[in-house]
């Protein structure tokens, strides 16, 4: 096809990309609780036995069926936001604390894959970053004894850090040798996972009286301060990702810096032309995007978990390219993005609970939801939308591979 | 046989590319399509071949409606199309690419070689194309490699030949070469749709011209029509081609190239001065691009030395050459020019966003920057939706003004302009033309580049034509163009006058 018969095609396409991503996103949610359900239904015995005798009962065998389902998923629902039945007030806002709780490292993971992907990075590499972070974070946390305050502010700049100079490392090499981010990120995630165990075999890392591979607790004028107190977990780290998250939406669209980068995620070649140097955008990309995933471990470990374990900030990195994925790329959909998946986890927990399904169907009903996203062409196909003339892909992922 | 289409109308989404179009092509005949980019060709002829089905009319062969659902169907019908993009495999033979996909089959299903070599060679012969079934097609020139194409057309036994814009990337000589062939193919009673909006050629090979415009067949104007006839009817309205007077008034010299060499090539001596406008005149690939690269710091040479206004720019960085006062107008304007997901707004400012006045410490001044959109799409009259849409929506034309717009909005030393109008209607070429020559008058050097003898001559003050990573010689635009294609094939400037006598 020539240039000039696709150009009035390449508009259509654009136009119609655009306004279908968002329902993409939401259809891709619904249609993961929809499988979601289906394997609610073939792991639930009772549901099993009903249709083992479909043939003398059918209706109580699709009863049996919708019911499960329906209990399964509003006990998910109650454990995400608001337990109605819980008694005292903290009971009844418990699911919301602990879905807020969870979302918080989330978000900042998330908030680390978005503005590398912004670069046209794709930084696989959250998890060690997290890791490192969490350490760091942790170490000044027990290690030092500082004005409170100044403590805290220390701790989670340690982690920041910690986490920016695993980050930088992969951008100083493609910048320098064009080895792929993919490549040493992944690496990296395995030299910080063993870098922890061995830092735990050290005097200064091990916690007087014990054994095992487990860090001193955190002093409490480094923990992040509880905002309700009593049994409810919920902490400032909230306001830390929150003010991230605007951090980087300034970050994107009003500084120099983020034009750069947003010029450089999108067209390498007209960035170049312009004068902008990749290399030097790749190393701060990746610096700020190491120290948003550090910061997602230090407020991890400063808000819950407030001593340093061999499976420290676990699965946190990999989540947050989840939650990047689903939010698109974006900073108000990473946001969004991890407070549902804060709620799964949350509720999931509260799920297996009540109602014995498993929790692994949360990272199930995760999973299926990027598989969706990632095909946008199945989702368009299951529910007929139109199709756009190319493979719609989101942008923002093939780009990182690019 | 004769091909039809009736009634043909296309649309993508809101545009109509083609408007019940009805057009037919004889048997023996070749037919000129004449229309700007974006005039709606290239579809119907997409359509014609079966590459994309119409929204509604028919395609008829020698009266009896037919119906392709893929090109297969189109060339088993007897259709063949040299699209601009050919589709060779370099490190097979010329032999082997013509067989591909309807290879002759021998003993056991084993591609029979020795058939499909005397095919390319029975074929070479009949039509004077002088192709060696043997060779590799990435070794073949450009020229040579459409021939295979055509070969490969010809092979399926195709009575109907569609050459989509066949001749831009050919040499002059080359294209003369190609419409020779395309003679012989008409004698020997077979048709030809050949697609262009290069007047000249159009004037010199058609039997009969058809106008589309606004996917709309406008007229079919006689085989002798002046080219500003032609051109008005393309367009829809009066044009004049010729640009205004020569008046150039060279100053200082304002970039000098000392012995720079790229790769193998010999060392390039040029200067260029305030004022005048040097051309780089060569076929695609004969060290266009490398040259571009050195001057705005891309690409470092191995030997030599690059001056601006005196000053050492050989190792400085893209930035730094920007900001010393060069202009850059790349040769791809999507890939190089402009980001399609940008802003108009932004795109206005993508080599000057880090200084002053659009930014201080690091914080962009969306007001001045929003300011300098606004001025620029009046003074550029670049049209977009909003300042706000992504210059990926822009028409070729509007794009091609973003980055004049941007890069003329900032004092200039030199402007380097790579295939400026290429691919553009006759009215933004006229647009970009006048913009190129205002920058003249103010005292910019330009060094433009161009495979395009016709814009060469119309604005060149000097032409330095390069084959093969070096200049073979730098003539006055007043040389004839025989002389100008020769030294493009290699020949120097004395050799090219002695041939061309």
């Amino acid at each position: 096809m020539s240039r000039a018969a696709a150009r009035p095609m390449r508009v259509g396409a654009t136009g119609l990309r655009s306004a279908g991503d968002g329902v993409v996103t939401l259809l891709a949610v619904v249609l993961a609780f929809a499988v979601g359900a289906l394997v609610i239904a073939v792991s639930d015995d009772a549901v099993l036995e009903s249709w083992g005798d479909v043939a003398s009962n059918p209706l109580g065998a699709i009863e049996e069926t919708v019911a499960t389902v329906a209990d399964a998923y509003w006990a998910l629902l109650k454990g995400a936001i608001l337990d109605p039945d819980g008694g005292s007030l903290q009971a009844v806002l418990s699911p919301l604390s602990e879905t807020v709780v969870t979302a918080t490292p989330l978000m900042l993971s998330g908030l680390a894959v978005t503005l590398a992907f912004r670069a046209g990075l794709f930084n696989i590499g959250g998890q060690g970053q997290a890791v490192v972070g969490a350490a760091g974070a942790a170490f000044v946390g027990f290690h030092f004894n500082l004005a409170p305050g100044v403590h805290l502010a220390a701790a989670l700049a340690a982690g920041i850090v910690a986490g920016g100079i695993w980050g930088a490392v992969p951008g100083w090499l493609k910048g320098r040798t064009g080895a792929h981010e993919v490549i040493t990120t992944i690496m990296l995630n395995y030299v910080a996972t063993i870098l922890i165990v061995y830092l735990l075999t050290h005097e200064i890392f091990r916690r007087e009286g014990r054994a095992d591979a487990i860090s001193p607790l955190v002093r409490p004028d480094a923990r992040l301060p509880e905002l309700l107190g009593g049994d409810l977990r919920l902490h400032a780290g909230l306001f830390v990702a929150l003010a991230a998250a605007a951090g980087v939406g300034w970050l994107l669209s009003r500084t120099t810096a983020g034009f750069e980068l947003r010029a450089t995620g999108l067209n390498l070649r007209a960035a170049q032309t312009a004068g902008i140097r990749p290399a030097r955008v790749y190393v701060s990309a990746m610096a700020m995007s190491g120290g948003l995933a550090g910061l997602a471990g230090a407020t991890q470990m400063l808000g819950t978990d407030f001593t340093l374990t061999p499976g420290v900030a676990g699965g946190l990195g990999f989540a947050g390219i989840s939650v990047a994925l689903l939010g698109r790329a974006t900073v108000g959909g990473t946001v969004a993005a991890s407070f549902l998946f804060g709620g799964l986890q949350a509720g999931g927990i509260q799920m297996q609970a009540s109602t014995g399904t498993p929790v692994d169907l949360v990272t199930i009903i995760q999973g299926l939801i990027v598989l969706f996203i990632a095909a946008p062409l199945l989702v368009r196909s299951v529910f007929r939308l139109r199709t756009a003339d190319g493979p719609p892909v989101a942008a923002s992922t093939a780009r990182g591979w690019s | 046989m004769r091909f039809e289409l009736r009634d043909i109308t296309k649309r993508f989404g809101a545009v109509v590319a083609n408007d019940e179009i009805s057009l037919a092509v004889e048997e023996g005949e070749i037919l000129c399509l004449l229309g700007e980019n974006g005039a709606g060709k290239s579809t119907l002829m997409n359509l014609l071949f079966g590459a994309t089905r119409p929204d509604a009319g028919e395609l008829a062969i020698d009266g009896h409606v037919v119906e392709f659902h893929s090109p297969q169907d189109a060339i088993g019908a007897g259709i063949g199309m040299v699209h601009q993009h050919f589709a060779l495999v370099p490190t097979l033979t010329v032999a082997e690419n013509v067989a591909l996909g309807d290879e002759p089959a021998g003993w056991l299903g084993w591609l029979d070689r020795r058939r499909a070599a005397a095919d390319v060679r029975r074929l070479s012969e009949e039509y004077g194309l002088a192709v060696q079934p043997d060779t590799l097609v990435g070794d073949l020139s450009v020229g040579l490699q459409q021939r295979v194409e055509i070969i490969k057309a010809l092979r399926r036994d195709a009575q109907l030949l569609i050459l989509d814009e066949p001749t831009a990337v050919l040499t002059p000589q080359e294209s003369e070469r190609l419409f020779s062939v395309m003679r012989r193919l008409r004698d020997s009673g077979r048709s030809v749709i050949f697609i262009s909006h290069k007047l000249r050629e159009v004037r010199s090979v058609a039997d009969r011209i058809v106008v589309i415009r606004r996917g709309r067949v406008v007229g079919a104007p006689a085989r002798d029509a002046t080219e500003s006839e032609l051109a008005s009817m393309m367009v829809g309205r009066p044009v004049d081609l010729r640009v205004a007077e020569r008046t150039a008034v060279p100053g200082a010299t304002v970039l000098q190239l000392d012995g720079v060499a790229v790769g193998d090539g010999a060392g390039i001596e040029l200067e260029v001065r305030a004022g005048e406008i040097v051309a780089l005149a060569g076929v695609q690939g004969n060290g266009q691009s490398e040259i571009v690269d050195l001057l705005i710091g891309r690409r470092r040479p191995v030997g030599g030395a690059i001056e601006l206004r005196g000053d050492d720019i050989t190792r400085c960085s893209t930035r730094e050459i920007l900001a010393r006062g060069v202009g850059y107008v790349p040769e791809d304007r999507g890939r190089d020019g402009l980001i399609g997901d940008l802003s108009v707004t932004e795109n206005l400012i993508l080599d000057t966003y880090h200084a002053a006045p659009f930014s201080s410490r690091g914080h962009l001044k969306l007001g001045r920057i929003a300011e300098n959109a606004d001025t620029l799409m009046r003074q550029f009259d670049i049209r977009a939706e909003s300042a706000a849409s992504a210059a990926g929506t822009l028409s070729g034309g509007n794009a091609q003004k973003l980055v004049l717009a941007r890069e003329l909005s900032r004092a200039l030393i030199l402007l380097i302009a790579v295939e400026p109008t290429r691919g553009l209607d006759i009215g933004s070429v006229e647009f970009v033309r006048t913009r190129v020559l205002q920058a003249r008058a103010q005292g910019t050097g330009v060094v433009l580049v161009s495979s395009d003898l016709d814009e060469i001559v119309a604005l060149a003050d000097r032409i330095a034509v390069l084959y093969r990573g070096a200049i073979v010689g730098i003539v006055p635009p007043g040389v004839p163009r025989a002389q100008l294609g020769l030294m493009m094939a290699g020949a120097s400037a004395a050799e090219a006058v002695e041939a061309a006598a």
